[in-house]
């Protein structure tokens, strides 16, 4: 696990972005490490592009805002082509390759495509590729643990509509168990 | 000590405001801190307290000058362009020695601006929030649980000295998550006997007023506020020291920008640079005291804000312009990346190393 | 005012909002606790204190400058809101605090410092009938216009200002009372010459009466 996690997640408004980060963030605290979100505000979250920073750390957060980010999350082109060249050398890229018919264009980056949106609407979970995506970058980066995705994913979704927890924990669980 | 929760920094703040007491809340919707006003809209009529939407900025003021006269914790909070419309209250505030809490979350201007975050209302906040002499007590929170503690912190001081405190933050601040702790204010409430609430003849008619046509007693009140200043920049200059045991170069700054400053210290520290940070949490009264200690043994400061450089002045001040004060902003609603503070540090390693 | 404020016997709980204007002092006149407004936000102001206790009786005491041309979002807005208070508005139709400059409703060809060739409509535009707008306010629940030139106007404002002030104990809302009256200093006259002029000149561009009474309406329904 890495001392400190800088992510960027970005997307279209409406495909769980800032839910994803914000998600990320509470299994970060419920971890008990430290941990900031920071979404994009503002018109531009209104339909246009939506990005949020996450830090994951072992120490006090400095600043909020990763402009160099560890770990990408290119929900859709624009997104992709506005921070690719941002990442850190080294950096982890999540693609979701059945928005971006793209491959990332730098060679110094580790790169992981997922048809997370393809999947959702294949497996009854449209809405949920957010989700798909997050089981498959846990996965592959381990930048916090499964088992406390699982248990702040039952602790958020408590109370709230049946059958929400059960498509939440399905489409973790495509996403963590993808291969390809 | 109870649990952490995530929360966003505006809506940490009304629930501080409401844990601090206060139930009375007169507001106007402005990005970036409309949370502020929709989190006291849904909760206020929960616990028999006010939410107001106000028809303008100049009438959420003016409704929070009455609540204030009547003896209650109350509060307010816009975005840059608001607080400026609300200029023309905080002096009446002070003029009528009323305590309440302004809350300004800062974009980028002037005008209009954009609803980036921005620190360029320092002057403002700190020189010229209104006509006539006076000051308010400005805090600058650089976390979200900071923004909780200050806002109890700057209702008690506002109650103590009878004056507005104004928490001057910043876009980022609001709008960031970060885990807290929300704890009850506990200190006492302070008695108010000069509130308006009726005169049945048991004490004398109380009159909040802040006209005098008489010159001489217009000038003994205001020499008796700055007397009660004067005892505030001694005793309530607040400040966070960062590494500045063995500093060749102080980064200075305030709300994010303390937090960029902090990603560009530990860069620098790899690279050898010996660099600290001092964080002024009041910049009125601004931590003068620990500025001008540690000008005796730093050889440079540099003013990490987000604004054309107005903080440095009162380092420069503070300081005596015994060293060199360098700057390191940006403006508009941009904020300086660690690599840039990093880039001003190795400037300032050149000319003070 | 004042003696309505006793009959009613509320003065231990009565809250007045001065103004600025020449009801600027009127924090002197009033035996009651008393905060001072900016100028214009006297409405706001009196929102602030009924808000923090309900239980207080809070009337503001404005000018037509104050009242009718900087403070109008405040005076139109408490209204709408039908806040509780009681507004007590006197129209003399000039600036007194300045020294004589022309009102929001200043009559068309009145002669002040500002308008000295008397007020041009074409140029300036017209007075603001602030009873007449209000009455399409629906949160306001009693608009009465009266004046103070003779003996029975006074006995009948008397009644209005009463009336303002036992709604708001009865929980009505809004009320406002404007009060035509003379400023025979600024407007160079004797103090009968100016009550001529009330009569005269200000009352039929003005008209005297009950402008709205919503519980009065619907009671007759």
């Amino acid at each position: 696990m890495s001392k400190a996690s800088q992510l960027l997640i970005a997307g279209f408004g409406g495909q769980g972005v800032q839910f994803c980060g914000k998600f990320l963030a509470m299994v970060g605290l419920n971890e008990g490490r430290e941990v900031s979100y920071l979404s994009s505000y503002g018109p531009e979250v209104r339909g246009g592009t939506s990005n949020c920073s996450v830090i994951i750390s072992d120490e006090a957060v400095g600043s909020p805002i990763v402009t160099d980010p560890e770990i990408l999350v290119a929900l859709n082109l624009p997104s992709l082509d506005k921070f690719e060249m941002r990442a850190v050398p080294g950096a982890m890229i999540f693609v979701d390759s059945s928005l971006i018919d793209r491959k990332v264009e730098r060679g110094d980056t580790e790169n992981f495509y997922l048809p997370a949106t393809q999947m959702a609407s294949d497996n009854g979970l449209t809405g949920f590729a957010n989700m798909i995506m997050l089981g498959y970058l846990v996965r592959k980066s381990e930048v916090v643990a499964y088992d406390e995705v699982l248990r702040t994913v039952e602790k958020m979704v408590a109370g709230k509509k049946p059958g929400l927890l059960e498509k939440n924990l399905k489409a973790l669980d495509l996403g963590y168990n993808y291969e390809n | 000590m109870a649990d952490k929760v995530l929360m966003k920094g505006n809506e940490a703040l009304a629930e501080a405001a409401i844990l601090a007491g206060c139930r009375h809340y007169f507001g106007y919707p402005i990005t970036p801190q409309t949370e502020v006003a929709e989190y006291m809209a849904k909760k206020m009529p929960k616990i028999g307290g006010v939410f107001l939407q106000a028809e303008s900025e100049i009438a959420a003021i003016n409704m929070v000058i009455g609540a204030a006269a009547a003896g209650k914790r109350v509060m307010t909070s816009s975005s840059s362009p608001g607080v400026a419309l609300k200029s023309e209250g905080l002096s009446y505030l002070a003029g009528c020695d009323l305590p309440a809490l302004i809350v300004n979350v800062q974009r980028g201007g002037p005008g209009l601006g954009g609803i980036q975050p921005g620190q360029a209302d320092y002057f403002h906040a700190t020189r010229g929030a209104g006509h006539g002499d006076f000051h308010m007590i400005v805090t600058a929170p650089a976390t979200v649980q900071e923004m909780i503690d200050l806002v109890g912190k700057s209702f008690d001081l506002a109650d103590k000295y009878r004056m507005p405190a104004m928490l001057l933050a910043d876009g980022t601040i609001g709008q960031m998550m970060e885990p807290v702790t929300l704890t009850e204010n506990t200190s006492a409430p302070i008695e108010k006997p000069w509130a308006v609430t009726g005169y049945d003849g048991s004490r004398p008619r109380n009159v909040v007023n802040s006209l005098f046509i008489q010159p001489e007693d217009l000038e003994n009140l205001v020499m008796e506020r700055y007397a009660r200043y004067a005892k505030i920049e001694a005793e309530e200059q607040m400040a966070e020291e960062y590494m500045t045991e063995d500093a060749d170069i102080i980064l200075v700054a305030y709300g994010v920008a303390a937090r960029v400053c902090r990603n560009a210290i530990k860069a620098a520290r790899e690279k050898g640079l010996k660099v600290g940070l001092i964080r002024p949490i009041t910049l009125w009264p601004f931590p003068k005291k620990v500025m001008s200690a540690a000008a005796e043994k730093a050889k440079a400061f540099i003013s990490v804000e987000l604004s054309m450089g107005q903080m440095i002045e009162d380092i420069e001040l503070a300081i005596r312009c015994r060293r060199p004060v360098l700057l390191c902003n940006r403006t508009g609603g941009m904020i300086p990346t660690p690599a840039e503070v990093l880039a001003k540090i190795d400037e300032a390693a050149k000319i003070g190393g | 005012m004042a003696e309505c404020i006793d009959e009613l016997g509320i003065q231990s709980k009565t809250i007045g909002i001065a103004s600025v204007g020449c009801s600027v002092f009127s924090y002197n006149y009033f035996n009651c606790d008393m905060v001072q407004a900016a100028h214009g936000r006297a409405p706001a102001v009196a929102t602030g204190v009924k808000r923090a206790d309900p239980s207080k009786i809070v009337f503001t005491y404005q000018g037509d400058g104050d009242l009718a041309a900087i403070g109008t979002a405040e005076t139109v807005h408490s209204a709408a809101r039908g806040e509780n208070i009681t507004v007590i508005f006197v129209n003399n139709a000039i600036y007194g605090m300045t020294g004589g400059q022309m009102a929001p409703t200043t009559l068309p060809g009145q002669v002040t410092q500002t308008s000295p060739y008397g007020r041009d409509v074409q140029t300036v535009g017209y007075p603001v009938k602030v009873c007449e707008m209000l009455s399409q306010v629906d949160g306001a629940a009693y608009l009465e216009r009266v004046a103070v030139n003779n003996v029975k106007n006074l006995m009948a404002a008397k009644k209005a200002i009463k009336k303002a002030f036992q709604n708001q104990i009865d929980g009505k809302g809004f009320s406002l009372v404007e009060v035509l009256s003379a400023c025979p200093t600024y407007w160079s006259m004797t103090p009968e010459k100016a009550l001529e002029r009330v009569a005269s000149e200000m009352i039929p561009y003005y008209p005297l009466g009950v402008y709205k009474d919503k519980y009065a309406e619907e009671g007759t329904k």
